[in-house]
């Protein structure tokens, strides 16, 4: 009985792997300090929860991924809610490319990828400037997003792999 | 035309509104209620700053155990690096150290003159209380530049207090909650400091970049600042007390001749820092 009720935990947090992943990297702040790349930076959450959304969206609840946002705003700094707000908003877009995709591929995932975070951050930012009065390095939002862009494609070849392990299908 | 029209209308009602079996929150209803957070937040709404106070005081402590493995492993390859370095480094080290012993008997006398010279040109003397704080979380994101202490209200910490680190001017506090509060490094590209430029005591405005180096705004282009000068806060406006140092000064010839100040502290390996509140005296 302990056995199973062991094996039953595993498989709940390897099931999980994605939620555990978003919560670490709101809370954790993925920034490759010790690596020295002074201009490597890329939004982690903003390739899970698009890519999650759009693949295998009931394993990111939309509650979850509010709280993830509310959690990113007190630990970098923002306003509470707009992390919320640009997380809810990828959700949107992946859930428009859900229902209007008859045959998925990458390609066009990433494509949409890029238009949808180009929206998202200029919203975002336009949100932090014209009524929060932030001062932002517009370089470094670039160099940001290109990167974002850059690794989804390398991310989602490892999230593909896991949901054949875990869930033993491709979902695209 | 107007079936594509339609089909696009379907699609983002059907994304917004359809409701998944899975899914306990209406994707709609959670936007709206964070603009709404949002907007509260701007104006300053008492249920919304309880809320970001009680948030606060949870997310930060759990960022710190979460941020545990990262920065054990960080530690780790600093530990091995100056392992490596550590003769370059007590060769150095000794020959710095001698040079300051010199120093030191030049400023003891300096300090005293001074004392003596501000009693009478300024009839006050500055005092200082001191709370050491520790650093729960040092996230470097890609625009802000700030850290988490673990003191706040609870320990007397007020809005505006300095931050130093072995006496070198690292930030001020921005936010105080109960037990904990941010410090915007001088690295932010929203902070800006009014500082002197020794010697010559040039007045400028010292700026973050968002990097690891500062720079110097609306200096003269007429004032010749030498390279390796010496920057200190100049008290300007009552903000810092004179005389902090923040950094020195390295112009490099090649580029845009921008003023980079490069801070005598390194922001990303701060683990304890001073925090101090100054008042002033009256004799």
């Amino acid at each position: 009985m302990g056995r199973f009720r062991e094996k039953n935990f595993f498989r709940a947090i390897i099931n999980n792997i994605p939620v555990i992943l978003l919560l670490i990297s709101v809370l954790n702040e993925f920034n490759f300090n010790y690596l020295e790349l002074s201009y490597f930076s890329f939004d982690f959450p903003f390739i899970l929860i698009f890519y999650w959304s759009l693949k295998k969206n009931e394993i990111l609840g939309y509650g979850l991924i509010f709280i993830a946002g509310m959690i990113n705003d007190v630990v970098v700094g923002l306003p509470i809610g707009i992390s919320s707000l640009s997380y809810l908003f990828i959700c949107v877009f992946a859930a428009y490319l859900r229902n209007i995709t008859l045959r998925p591929s990458l390609i066009k995932d990433w494509v949409f990828f890029l238009f949808t975070i180009f929206f998202i951050k200029s919203l975002m930012h336009l949100l932090l400037v014209l009524f929060f009065s932030f001062e932002l390095d517009y370089n470094m939002l670039m160099i940001n997003l290109f990167f974002t862009f850059l690794m989804y494609y390398f991310l989602s070849h490892l999230f593909k792999l896991y949901s054949r392990i875990v869930f033993g299908n491709l979902y695209d | 035309m107007e079936t594509s029209r339609d089909d696009l209308v379907i699609a983002i009602r059907s994304a917004l509104l359809k409701k998944n079996n899975k899914q306990r929150f209406s994707l709609i209803g959670l936007i709206f209620f964070s603009i709404l957070i949002l907007a509260l937040g701007k104006f300053n709404f008492k249920a919304i700053d309880y809320l970001k106070f009680s948030l606060k005081e949870i997310i930060y402590r759990a960022a710190f155990i979460v941020s545990v493995p990262e920065n054990f492993i960080f530690k780790t390859y600093s530990n091995v690096e100056s392992h490596f370095n550590i003769y370059k480094k007590y060769k150095d080290t000794k020959a710095e150290l001698k040079k300051l012993k010199a120093q030191k008997s030049i400023d003891s006398f300096v300090v005293a003159e001074n004392k003596k010279l501000k009693k009478i040109v300024n009839n006050y003397f500055i005092d200082s209380n001191v709370v050491i704080a520790k650093v729960l979380i040092d996230k470097k994101s890609p625009f802000l530049r700030s850290v988490i202490i673990n003191k706040g209200s609870k320990n007397y910490i007020k809005l505006g207090m300095i931050v130093l680190d072995n006496n070198h001017l690292v930030g001020k506090i921005v936010e105080v909650n109960y037990m904990t509060s941010r410090v915007l490094l001088l690295s932010d590209l929203n902070s800006k400091i009014p500082v002197t430029i020794e010697p010559g005591s040039i007045q400028s405005i010292l700026s973050g970049t968002g990097k690891n180096y500062g720079v110097l705004q609306y200096l003269k282009e007429n004032y010749n600042v030498e390279n390796n000068s010496i920057i200190y806060t100049s008290g300007a406006g009552g903000l810092f007390k004179p005389g902090i140092p923040v950094g020195v000064l390295n112009t490099p010839e090649i580029e845009d001749k921008k003023s980079i100040v490069n801070f005598f502290s390194d922001f990303s390996q701060l683990e304890f820092v001073e925090i101090k509140s100054f008042n002033k005296k009256e004799y």
